[in-house]
C-alpha cells in the first residue's frame, strides 16, 4: 500500500466519483440523469488521466466526449419517447446470468492481474515523471504523422466511409418535398405569378 | 520521409484510395442515365490495382511504414484473388442492383473502400493496421446492406450484423491489448520475437489468445460464434450477400495466419490454440451441415454452407506447417470462387419484384436451361466435394494435411460431416434434373454476366482436373511468407 499523500487522496476520490457514476449510468430510471452521470464520469476519468501525465488524451475526452457525444446523446434521448417500461421489465430475469458472467469475468481478470503484475512488480516500477514543459499534446502530434502515418490514414478513410455510410443511408428525396431552387426563385419574373385581368366595374351591391 | 519509405509496396492501396476519391467527385455531378461510368471506373480501378500489385517485386517480404505494412507473395496472391473477387461480384450485381433500385454510386464507393479495407488487413503486420482495415472493410459492409432502405429485413440484417459485430471487435481489441501489456509491442513479427525469448507473461498471452480466437471466431463465422451469419445472408439483398460471402474470407484468412502464426506462433502458444481452433472446427462441420439440410431458403442453405466451410479452413490451419497453411489457403481460393458461382447463380434467376433464393425455385431449371444447370450442378459437386470437381481437391488436401499432423480422427469426422452435408447440396442437384419446373420465365443475363457465369463454372471443372498450377502457387506464397 502506497502511502496516504495528497496525489493518492486524488485518485482514490476521483475513482470512488468514476464508480459511483458509472453505477449510476445503469442504475438510473430517468434516461437524461443517466446520460448527465455519464458526463460526470468521462471527468472524473478524464481527472485520472491528468494525473497520469495523459493531459491531450483527458482534454480530447472533455472536449469530444463531453463537449460533442454526450451533448448529441441528450438531445437523442430528449427528443425519442423511450417507454422505460419495456425496457426494463426484463430487467429482473436477465440480471442473474448477467450478474454471473459479471462476477466471473471480474474474478478471472482480478486473479489474473494479482497473481502475476503484484508477484512481479511489473507495475510497481514507476515511470520517470516527465519535466514540467514536456507536452503530451506534441510528442502525440509527431507520432501521429510521423510512425504511425499509415494508420493516421486509413483511420481517415474510415471517417470518409462513415459520412459517404450516413448521407447514402439518410438522404433521400421526399415527394412531398416543399423545397425551391433558389434559381428558379430568383429569376422568377412578375409575369408568372400575376395575372392581370380587366373586368368590367360593378356597382357595389347592398 | 523516412517514414513513408518504400512506399512502392503500397502503391496499389494508395491508387486505389484516390480513385475512390474520385469516383466519389464524379458520382456527384452525373445524372442518374450515366451512372454507368462509376461503374466503368470502378471496374478500372480494379484492374489499375491488379496490374500494380501484378508487377511489383513477389521475390520476399518489404517491410514499410514503420514496420506497420508488409508486402510479401502471401499478401500480393491474396490482394490479386481479392481484386478479382471484387471485380467478379460487382459484373454479377449489376443488373440486380439495376432492378433494385441500388445502382447508385454509394454502392460502388464503399465496394471499393471495402476492397480498400481488405488490402490493408492482409498486408498488416501490425495489429493497429489489422484491426483498423477489418473495422474499414466491415463498416463498409454494414452500409452496403442497409442501403436497400426500404426493406426490413435488409435493415434487420444490417443492424444485427453490426452490433455482433462491434461486439467482436471490442473482444479482438481485448485480446489485442491484452497482448500489447505483456509483450509490450504491437508489431507482429517483435512481438513473435519478444514471446520467443520468453520475456512475456505467458498466462496473460493465453489469456489474450481466449479473446483474440473469440474475436477471430466471430469474424470467420465458426461455431459458436455463427449467430449472426444465417440472418445476414438471408437479410442482405443478395448483391451484398455475395459480397460478404467471398471477398472477406480472403481477407480473413490472411488475418488468422498474421495474428496467430506470424504473431503468436510460439510452440506453446499454437499448442494452445490449436485445441481451440479443433473445436471450432468440429463444431462448425456438425452444427454447419446438419442444420442446412433443414433449410427451405437457399441464402440461408449457404449461410450454414460457409459455416461448415470455415471449419475445413480452420482444419487446415491448425494442422499447421507450410502444407497445411497451402492447403488452407487453397481452400479458401476455391471456396470464394464457389459461393461467387452460386450466389452468381440467384442472381442470375433473379429478376425485378423476384428472388430466385428459394431452392423450389431451382426445380427443373434443366427444362429451362440446360447450359446453367450444368453449371450449377458443376458448383454443388464442388461445394459437396465430389470429384472431378475442385472442391474435391481441396477437401482432400486439407485432409492430407491434418492427417500428416496426426490427428487422423479429426479428419474422419471432418470426412463424416462433408458426407452429411453432401445430401444438401445433391439435393438441389436433384431438384433441377428431375423435378418440374414451377416457374417457366426465361432466364436473361447480361452478356457479360453470361461469360463470366461460364467461366465461373467451368473454372470448377478446370482446376478440378489441373489443381497443380493453383496449390503450387499457394504453396510459393506461403513458404516465402511465413518462415
Amino acid at each position: 500500500m502506497a502511502e496516504l499523500n495528497f496525489q493518492t487522496f486524488i485518485f482514490y476520490a476521483f475513482s470512488a466519483v468514476l464508480v459511483g457514476a458509472a453505477v449510476g449510468v445503469i442504475t438510473s430510471r430517468n434516461p437524461v440523469h443517466s446520460a448527465l452521470l455519464l458526463v460526470l464520469a468521462f471527468f472524473t476519468c478524464a481527472g485520472l488521466w491528468i494525473q497520469l501525465q495523459a493531459e491531450f488524451l483527458a482534454i480530447a475526452l472533455v472536449l469530444v466526449y463531453v463537449g460533442a457525444v454526450m451533448v448529441l446523446f441528450l438531445f437523442v434521448v430528449m427528443m425519442l419517447d423511450i417507454n422505460l417500461e419495456k425496457l426494463r421489465k426484463d430487467f429482473w430475469s436477465y440480471l442473474p446470468v448477467g450478474g454471473v458472467v459479471a462476477v466471473l469475468l471480474v474474478l478471472e481478470m482480478g486473479w489474473i492481474l494479482w497473481s502475476h503484475y503484484s508477484a512481479d512488480g511489473i507495475l510497481r516500477e514507476e515511470p520517470a515523471p516527465k519535466p514540467a514543459d514536456y507536452s503530451n499534446t506534441k510528442e502525440l502530434g509527431r507520432l501521429i504523422y510521423t510512425v504511425y502515418v499509415y494508420p493516421f490514414e486509413i483511420a481517415a478513410v474510415i471517417l470518409l466511409v462513415a459520412i459517404v455510410a450516413a448521407i447514402a443511408l439518410t438522404l433521400r428525396q421526399r415527394k412531398e418535398s416543399k423545397y425551391i431552387d433558389p434559381a428558379r426563385q430568383v429569376k422568377v419574373r412578375r409575369a408568372d405569378r400575376v395575372r392581370i385581368v380587366s373586368m368590367a366595374s360593378e356597382k357595389k351591391q347592398d | 520521409m523516412e517514414y513513408i519509405t518504400p512506399f512502392i509496396p503500397a502503391l496499389a492501396e494508395a491508387f486505389l484510395l484516390v480513385m475512390v476519391c474520385a469516383i466519389l467527385l464524379i458520382d456527384a455531378f452525373l445524372p442518374d442515365e450515366k451512372r454507368w461510368v462509376t461503374y466503368a471506373l470502378t471496374m478500372a480501378t480494379l484492374f489499375g490495382c491488379f496490374l500494380i500489385t501484378g508487377f511489383t517485386d513477389w521475390r520476399g517480404e518489404i517491410y514499410t511504414f514503420s514496420g506497420m505494412f508488409v508486402a510479401d507473395p502471401l499478401a500480393n496472391m491474396l490482394k490479386l484473388w481479392i481484386y478479382l473477387t471484387v471485380a467478379i461480384v460487382l459484373v454479377y450485381s449489376q443488373a440486380y442492383i439495376r432492378a433494385r433500385d441500388m445502382f447508385r454510386g454509394e454502392f460502388f464507393v464503399l465496394a471499393l473502400f471495402s476492397t480498400l479495407g481488405m488490402m490493408v488487413m492482409v498486408s498488416a503486420n501490425h495489429m493497429l493496421t489489422l484491426y483498423l482495415g477489418l473495422e474499414l472493410m466491415s463498416l463498409s459492409l454494414y452500409a452496403m446492406i442497409a442501403l436497400q432502405r426500404d426493406s426490413a429485413t435488409a435493415t434487420e440484417a444490417a443492424m444485427k450484423y453490426f452490433v455482433l459485430g462491434a461486439l467482436s471487435s471490442g473482444m479482438l481489441l481485448y485480446g489485442m491489448s491484452m497482448l500489447y501489456g505483456a509483450t509490450g509491442t504491437l508489431e507482429l513479427t517483435r512481438m513473435a520475437e519478444v514471446i520467443a525469448s520468453n520475456d512475456a507473461d505467458s498466462t496473460i498471452l493465453m489469456f489474450a489468445l481466449v479473446f483474440v480466437v473469440a474475436g477471430l471466431g466471430f469474424k470467420l463465422s465458426a461455431v459458436p460464434f455463427h449467430m449472426w451469419v444465417p440472418d445476414v445472408y438471408q437479410g442482405a439483398p443478395t448483391a451484398v450477400t455475395l459480397f460478404i460471402g467471398s471477398a472477406p474470407k480472403l481477407a480473413g484468412f490472411a488475418f488468422l495466419l498474421r495474428l496467430l502464426v506470424i504473431g503468436l506462433g510460439a510452440e506453446y502458444l499454437v499448442a494452445q490454440w490449436q485445441w481451440m481452433l479443433i473445436i471450432m472446427a468440429v463444431l462448425s462441420l456438425a452444427i454447419g451441415n446438419i442444420t442446412a439440410i433443414a433449410q427451405s431458403n437457399l441464402k440461408r442453405m449457404l449461410a450454414y454452407s460457409t459455416i461448415s466451410h470455415s471449419g475445413f479452413l480452420l482444419l487446415g490451419v491448425l494442422a499447421g506447417g507450410n502444407g497445411g497453411y497451402a492447403s488452407a489457403m487453397f481452400y479458401v481460393i476455391v471456396y470464394v470462387l464457389m459461393t461467387l458461382g452460386t450466389f452468381g447463380m440467384i442472381l442470375l434467376m433473379s429478376r425485378a419484384g423476384f428472388e430466385a433464393d428459394k431452392l423450389d425455385d431451382f426445380k427443373g431449371l434443366n427444362a429451362r436451361s440446360p447450359w446453367y444447370a450444368f453449371l450449377m450442378l458443376l458448383l454443388m459437386f464442388s461445394m459437396a466435394g465430389l470429384p472431378p470437381a475442385v472442391g474435391f481437391y481441396a477437401k482432400l488436401s486439407v485432409l492430407w494435411a491434418v492427417v500428416d499432423a496426426g490427428f487422423v480422427w479429426l479428419a474422419v469426422l471432418a470426412v463424416l460431416f462433408s458426407l452429411i452435408g453432401a445430401f444438401y447440396y445433391l439435393r438441389i442437384v436433384k431438384l433441377m434434373y428431375f423435378d418440374e419446373p414451377v416457374d417457366r420465365s426465361p432466364i436473361t443475363p447480361t452478356v457479360s454476366m453470361r461469360w463470366v457465369m461460364g467461366a465461373n463454372g467451368l473454372s470448377m471443372l478446370v482446376l478440378g482436373i489441373l489443381p497443380g498450377g493453383l496449390m503450387a502457387l499457394c504453396e510459393y506464397s506461403i513458404v516465402l511468407s511465413l518462415r
